[in-house]
């Protein structure tokens, strides 16, 4: 269930983010989503607060929460797996 | 004084591999459709593959096309940037409005949006090179690049800038190609590149494209022609066009004899080329006739793809057979007409002398 939410969330980030040149396989789950990692930037954390909301139905309150939920792959699917218990 | 004009650098991505400026027409792209696409540049040449990833096709041919005629003109910087687009980024706007509908207008992301305004690629080239000069758009269907080429020639004329940058592109969207199929504005049966301009059918083949130039008051050593007049008529009954070219022309101090050739905006539209036959049948009988459509495509801005060409054709000398329409044989013109006009509106008139 866990490595499936994880495929899941990589092939999500890959297609609403637009990243070409990446395959699912080549995201280690704990690789780090932003700066020297997947390079993603401010307008994508944007990107994944809706995709969290409209795919999981879970509501950012507070924007800066974000920092820690999207670190890595890990991170999304333990935040994801808590809100929903 | 009033100050000349020059085009000192182009830059292009279009249907034909005009985006490498080493050949002129010499390899032409054939087709069969009722749209055709631009022939992409290897982007990631030009854009780092991350920021690649959020752009429009008309940002990402417009970062290729803008960088070529910057390099050229020897450029890291100008005074203004002017572009003209008819439907501006259109595939995202398309998408972001799909998202409203189907999400209810509910979790609408940001990408889209930025995207999705006309003055997308005007803005992106200008934070791109750091240009907090004049910054314009303009958005007046198929006179759009011709607005752009106006400012920026009164501009350069009354020395309020001494080099712009002025671009014109329009990319190709599928559910814009169909919904315009439905009222006969697009072909609706493919017809191949040899065949569009004689086709006798409704409509015209859709292309894309991204067409930049360089204007400055200043001539240089890559300076391709001087801009000598133009005109702009939103209105004209079609027994007013040759009427109409002729009080141009003499307005600006030219006759029909001072025009080695003339480039028709000749799209296989049959109910609307008949403007372009009847002078092409009339008062310029007389005078080399050249097309691009049917290498083009038409859009809003396919201008800027024969603006091109003429330019390529001063700095070449060659006129490439591909774009002869009548049989008057002419080498190395000097002075060309450039006649635009789409569905007998917006008739558009630039008159350019080589350098």
């Amino acid at each position: 269930m866990s490595s499936d939410l994880k495929q899941e969330l990589k092939e999500k980030i890959i297609e609403q983010l637009n990243l070409e040149d990446v395959t699912a396989a080549e995201i280690a789950d704990n690789d780090p989503l932003f700066g020297d990692g997947l390079g993603l930037d401010s307008i994508d954390a944007l990107e994944l607060i809706v995709m969290l909301d409209k795919d999981y139905g879970i509501k950012l309150a507070d924007p800066k929460e974000g920092r820690k939920i999207f670190e890595s792959i890990d991170t999304m699917a333990a935040y994801i797996r808590a809100s929903k218990a | 004084m009033k100050l000349e004009v020059y085009i000192n650098s182009i830059g292009s991505v279009s249907v034909q591999k005009t985006f490498d400026d080493s050949g002129f027409l010499d390899e032409v792209v054939d087709y069969e459709g009722t749209s055709v696409k631009a022939v992409d540049p290897t982007y990631r040449d030009y854009i780092p593959p991350a920021a690649a990833r959020r752009m429009a096709k008309g940002l990402k041919m417009s970062a290729v096309s803008s960088h070529n005629a910057l390099k050229e003109a020897g450029l890291d910087n100008v005074d203004a940037i002017i572009v003209g687009t008819g439907l501006g980024c259109l595939g995202e706007s398309e998408k972001f409005v799909r998202d409203l509908l189907d999400n209810d207008e509910q979790y609408l992301t940001p990408t889209r949006f930025i995207q999705s305004s006309h003055n997308t690629v005007a803005g992106s080239i200008a934070l791109d090179m750091g240009c907090k000069g004049y910054n314009f758009t303009y958005v007046h269907s198929n006179i759009s690049f011709e607005s752009s080429l106006w400012d920026a020639k009164l501009q350069l004329e009354n020395n309020e800038a001494e080099n712009i940058l002025v671009g014109a592109v329009d990319e190709l969207v599928e559910h814009h190609v169909t919904t315009h199929q439905f009222i006969d504005h697009i072909k609706k049966e493919p017809v191949s590149r040899e065949q569009v301009l004689r086709s006798g059918t409704k409509g015209i083949v859709f292309g894309e494209g991204s067409h930049f130039f360089v204007l400055s008051n200043q001539k240089q050593d890559t300076t391709y022609s001087r801009l000598i007049a133009m005109g702009i008529y939103n209105t004209l009954k079609k027994e007013e066009v040759s009427d109409t070219i002729l009080v141009f022309l003499h307005t600006n101090g030219l006759t029909l004899e001072d025009l080695d050739g003339v480039i028709l905006g000749i799209n296989g539209d049959v109910d609307f080329d008949t403007i372009y036959q009847d002078l092409a049948n009339g008062i310029f009988q007389t005078i080399p006739q050249f097309v691009y459509k049917h290498l083009s495509g038409e859009y809003d801005t396919a201008s800027g793809f024969g603006f091109w060409m003429a330019n390529k054709i001063f700095k070449t000398g060659k006129v490439p057979e591909v774009i002869r329409w009548n049989d008057i044989k002419v080498s190395q013109p000097k002075r060309l007409l450039l006649y635009n006009q789409y569905r007998g509106k917006n008739h558009s008139l630039v008159v350019l002398e080589k350098c």
